[in-house]
């Protein structure tokens, strides 16, 4: 579905990708993962049309889509959700939400917003509040449900656990399942190696600027260079998944 | 007296309040103060001079008349002088204000060549039709005026809230990042703010024009700096903000002119950007943690 072959993304002059290149099937929840510095999200923002590649090129169902703009590439399935959450703070949850669906031009825009609201009801009850006075965790739902309002058949996650308490982790982790299980495709940067690598099945391992593993995600969980480096020395003692 | 001058600041008030909507709107979007938008103002108003005194056409086909020549000056601002500056590495953050300036400059000495350096002044056929309410005159241009502002902000108001190019406007001025992630035409979002906020200018132009009877090439730098005392008064890039802030300021300046020393007029507007400042420095309406909106 999604073929990235060869990026190379600068930032002035600093080069931040030393040639990425990944692929993302449909149907799978595909994870990046990597330290901080390993040019994980600048992946996703040159994928999602933030940053422009200076060499290389993205595919996506089979169409070079390098160098579209986000506005475009939204229209085209693909959608990401930043790191930070990137809610419209003076906006209410509803216009949030509304927002997501600005490029529908369907009937079923309210009705869809409603399921979503039925779905996350804290995101029902503040409606009219403004997206800047939620918590982090409701933050990031609703920058998912949005998300979602756009009907993207490529959903692009950076860090949606970033700062979020262990039990709101393991909600949005319950979440990409169930994104998995509606049958959108996901792509998934996280920090959180280890449920990132349990909802995935398939994942990249980045360092400064290149892929130094990929593989099936259940080969990864135990790969010992996989475990040292990313998952702890106490990794398989860890408790599993909540779900 | 006293409510007769009341209704005078009102009136000019509302022009105030209409020109800085309109610088407000592309601070908002574009984080830059627009130095021209006091210029487009002028031409504005002498469309409307052009139109109603020249041609000697209805006042109506001179708001259109502005309307259409602003707007189209508006685009040629963003894609002359504002685009080709925007995003480009190592571009100074303060270039397209230096070249808003520029087109100022262009401006003014453009309608100069074009209109005379002097006052020309602005016919209309209804000036001198006057109400007698009471002890209380009022004249039909500033209910006209008055009306016209009211309901222009109102269409604003509308349409930023509730229409979704007015939502798309919004998550621009918020995030234009995130904007254009949720599927936003950022450059043509900006495009249409500079063509609405300067369309906003020539109508101030024209109601000027209908307010004071005259005209000149140098009307633009004094409005514009009004303008944008008014944008820091109620909150930069703050819609209600600058309504509230012009509004106050019409009223101040003709309070100040009635029962202090008319010379002093031009000044009360920086003299109260500066109290302002001391107690509020975020503006009337501004948000105390403003973020940078980009």
């Amino acid at each position: 579905m999604l073929k990235v072959s060869g990026i190379e993304t600068y930032y002035g002059k600093i080069q931040a990708l030393k040639g990425i290149s990944l692929e993302v099937n449909e149907g799978q929840v595909v994870t990046l993962l990597g330290a901080n510095g390993a040019g994980k999200t600048t992946t996703m923002k040159t994928i999602s049309g933030l940053l422009k590649p200076k060499l290389g090129k993205v595919e996506f169902l089979g169409e070079d889509i390098t160098g579209l703009r986000p506005d475009q590439l939204l229209r085209k399935g693909i959608a990401l959700v930043p790191e930070g959450r990137a809610i419209l703070s003076s906006m209410s949850v509803y216009e949030n939400l509304e927002m997501g669906a600005y490029h529908r031009k369907d009937n079923e825009i309210k009705k869809d917003i409603e399921s979503v609201m039925a779905q996350f009801p804290i995101l029902e009850e503040r409606r009219e509040q403004l997206g800047g006075t939620l918590s982090g965790g409701q933050q990031q739902m609703l920058a998912i449900a949005r998300a979602l309002l756009s009907k993207p058949k490529l959903l692009l996650l950076d860090e949606p656990s970033m700062g979020l308490a262990p039990l709101i982790v393991a909600d949005i982790f319950k979440l990409i399942r169930e994104i998995k299980n509606n049958g959108t495709t996901v792509l998934l940067v996280e920090q959180n190696a280890k449920q990132a690598l349990k909802v995935a099945d398939y994942g990249y391992v980045m360092e400064t600027g290149k892929v130094i593993f990929n593989g099936e995600a259940k080969d990864l969980l135990e790969d010992p260079r996989i475990v040292e480096a990313y998952l702890g020395k106490r990794a398989s003692t860890v408790e599993s998944v909540r779900s | 007296m006293l409510i007769e001058q009341l209704i005078n600041g009102i009136t000019l008030g509302s022009i105030y309040a209409i020109v800085a909507l309109g610088f407000t709107l592309v601070f908002g979007v574009l984080g830059i103060i627009n130095m021209a938008h006091g210029e487009i103002f002028m031409i504005g108003a002498f469309i409307g001079v052009v139109t109603t005194s020249v041609l000697g056409l209805p006042l109506w086909i001179a708001f259109i008349a502005a309307i259409g020549v602003t707007a189209a000056l508006g685009y040629l601002l963003e894609r002359i002088a504002l685009r080709p500056l925007r995003g480009k590495q190592g571009v100074s953050h303060l270039a397209p204000l230096i070249s808003t300036i520029g087109v100022s400059i262009i401006l003014e000495n453009l309608s100069h060549h074009l209109f005379g350096a002097g006052n020309q002044p602005f016919r209309n056929a209804f000036a001198d039709i006057q109400f007698q309410i009471g002890s209380i005159t009022v004249y039909l241009v500033q209910i006209l005026i008055f009306v016209i502002s009211i309901a222009l902000m109102l269409t604003l108001s509308f349409w930023l809230s509730k229409t979704k190019a007015g939502k798309a406007l919004r998550a621009t001025a918020e995030n234009l990042e995130t904007a254009s992630l949720l599927g936003v035409n950022t450059k043509r979002t900006i495009t249409t703010t500079v063509i609405i906020a300067s369309a906003m200018g020539g109508i101030a132009g024209i109601l000027v024009g209908m307010a004071f009877n005259s005209v000149n090439p140098q009307m633009g730098l004094s409005m514009g700096l009004k303008g944008l005392a008014i944008i820091i008064l109620g909150g930069m890039g703050n819609v209600k903000g600058a309504m509230a802030g012009g509004l106050l300021l019409g009223v101040a300046e003709t309070g100040i002119v009635a029962y202090g020393d008319s010379g002093y007029r031009d000044a009360v507007a920086f003299i109260t950007i500066i109290f302002i400042l001391l107690l509020r420095p975020q503006g009337l309406f501004g948000k105390k943690t403003a973020e940078a909106g980009r």
